[in-house]
């Protein structure tokens, strides 16, 4: 693999201009159909492209949760993924966990046990958490906060977050 | 992030022809660190050759009795894959201790191998760093230097190189299976990664134009007596101060066998023969931990904001060894280090 990051140094006037590239998503079980350019991400074509803002950008590098989604089922950090690569996916954000007017159990439980101050990462921490039941991997709150650091919660709603979680996994 | 061409690789013969005929293109899998770099400008490709849709997610038994682990099987797919979880519990801990959930869930077995460095500096385009830059000088060894290396550093780089899923393969004997416009071949694990020397920019001994197809673990597993112990500054989703690969095969309380490898401490994985044969036909117990760690550390060196990790290591190998030989490997889910 070529790895000297220099090879690659152009100056701007050779930037190429690759074309936009047509991608289909399945989002919320809808089929949307994109023209996306190579490097945006599924974070920006989701909100950008599709106005779906519920997934929020926090830092866009992979560290804070808060863009994460379900995409064929499993929990990703969409700032990190291209749009093109994800060509056919099935992709669940935030909009699309409550069923009409009903809350997913999830959506419920963050508001039953007050999981949340700011809300910002809210979205995130409940795709997270709709990914983590999904996975089985979790019993007990040690393996909860554990399976969810992946989420940063600068309002430190933590212990709520996880008692929702709970509730939540008990009625999954 | 720059602006680069996409295209799609319709199988490996294919991946490595696209990469041939484009010196200054990528190969794209899970992209957890590659996107990252490309957004902080360090990574700069003219194209990304997706290779995430190639058939090599399978974990398959080898007839030597090991396992043969697919380059693009998910990082959480393989913590969790029965096989791995039953015979090589090492590995399986090791994966959960990297990352967030998120991330494994997106990363591959090929890029965990290949991601680069978190030293800051390599991330900061404003500052000189022989891995990034060639010749540019090394920010980090009279910089903010306490994440760094205190083993096999050299003046161009004391870069650390982050995995922990390595850490555990170094010390299983893993080989990586690679494909390139030559063939394929394999690379046993302890040397496919690089020390610095004068060449930091080179992670790893790739050819140009090679690809990971698999990595394969030979059949001993060391299950029984095995721990990774990491150490972090905080409790997860961090990256190592120091962590502890260690596997023993005992006879009573003798080692029969003995592997040991450090993650966070150097450039590569470290795992160091010498160390082991100080432990091999020897009692476990503290006093030969204690001999082992300071056979391991012999040529440990500290730089100015980093020499507490000697002592630190020390203090792993030693509670590392002791976890393995009573068969009580460290949690990933509750911390407490017993």
């Amino acid at each position: 693999m070529a790895q000297s990051s220099s090879a690659a140094r152009m100056g701007p006037e050779k930037l190429p201009m690759p074309a936009k590239m047509a991608v289909t998503l399945h989002v919320n079980g809808v089929e949307r159909k994109l023209t996306v350019a190579p490097w945006t991400t599924l974070l920006d074509a989701l909100r950008l492209h599709l106005d779906l803002t519920g997934t929020k950008k926090g830092c866009d590098h992979g560290q804070c949760g808060a863009c994460t989604v379900l995409v064929d089922g499993r929990r990703i950090n969409s700032c990190l993924t291209l749009a093109v690569m994800k060509e056919g996916a099935q992709v669940t954000t935030i909009e699309g966990l409550a069923q009409g007017n009903t809350l997913h159990p999830l959506q419920q439980a963050f508001i039953e046990h007050d999981a949340f101050q700011c809300g910002y990462c809210t979205p995130g921490q409940i795709c997270s958490a709709a990914g983590l039941i999904a996975e089985g991997h979790a019993r007990t709150a040690d393996e909860i906060r554990e399976l969810m650091s992946g989420n940063i919660c600068r309002c430190g709603a933590y212990p709520n977050i996880v008692a929702a979680i709970q509730q939540a996994m008990g009625q999954s | 992030m720059i602006n680069f061409q996409y295209a799609r690789a319709s199988d490996v013969a294919d991946a490595v022809r696209q990469i041939a005929a484009d010196p200054a293109a990528k190969f794209i899998a899970g992209g957890t660190n590659l996107i990252d770099l490309m957004k902080e400008d360090v990574e700069r490709p003219s194209q990304l050759i997706d290779i995430s849709r190639l058939p090599l997610r399978t974990v398959e038994q080898t007839e030597g009795g090991g396992l043969k682990i697919g380059a693009l099987v998910p990082n959480s797919d393989l913590a969790y894959h029965p096989l791995i979880a039953q015979r090589y519990p090492m590995v399986a801990s090791a994966v959960l201790a990297g990352a967030s959930a998120q991330l494994r869930n997106m990363a591959s077995t090929g890029g965990n191998l290949l991601q680069r460095t978190r030293c800051a500096y390599f991330y900061d385009t404003a500052t000189p760093c022989n891995k990034r830059e060639p010749g540019s000088g090394c920010s980090a060894i009279t910089g903010l230097n306490r994440m760094h290396a205190i083993l096999g550093a050299s003046e161009a780089c004391i870069a650390t190189h982050p995995s922990d899923m390595c850490v555990a393969l170094v010390a299983l004997d893993a080989k990586v299976h690679v494909a390139g416009p030559a063939g394929e071949r394999a690379i046993a694990f302890a040397d496919f990664h690089r020390l610095p020397g004068k060449t930091p920019q080179r992670d790893t001994n790739l050819e140009p134009n090679e690809i990971v197809t698999a990595v394969e673990l030979p059949a001993r597993g060391f299950a029984t007596n095995y721990t990774y112990l990491k150490i972090r500054d905080r409790l997860s989703y961090a990256f190592a101060l120091v962590s502890v690969a260690a596997a023993l095969e005992l006879d009573g309380s003798t080692i029969k066998e003995a592997r040991l490898a450090l993650g966070g401490v150097a450039h590569k994985p470290w795992r160091d023969p010498a160390a082991e044969a100080a432990l091999r036909g020897q009692a476990g117990n503290p006093a030969v931990f204690a001999q082992a760690a300071d056979v391991m550390l012999r040529d440990a060196r500290g730089y100015e904001h980093n020499s507490f990790k000697i002592d630190l290591a020390r203090r792993a190998i030693v509670r590392a060894l002791t976890q393995a030989a009573r068969g009580t490997p460290q949690s990933q889910s509750n911390k407490k280090i017993l």
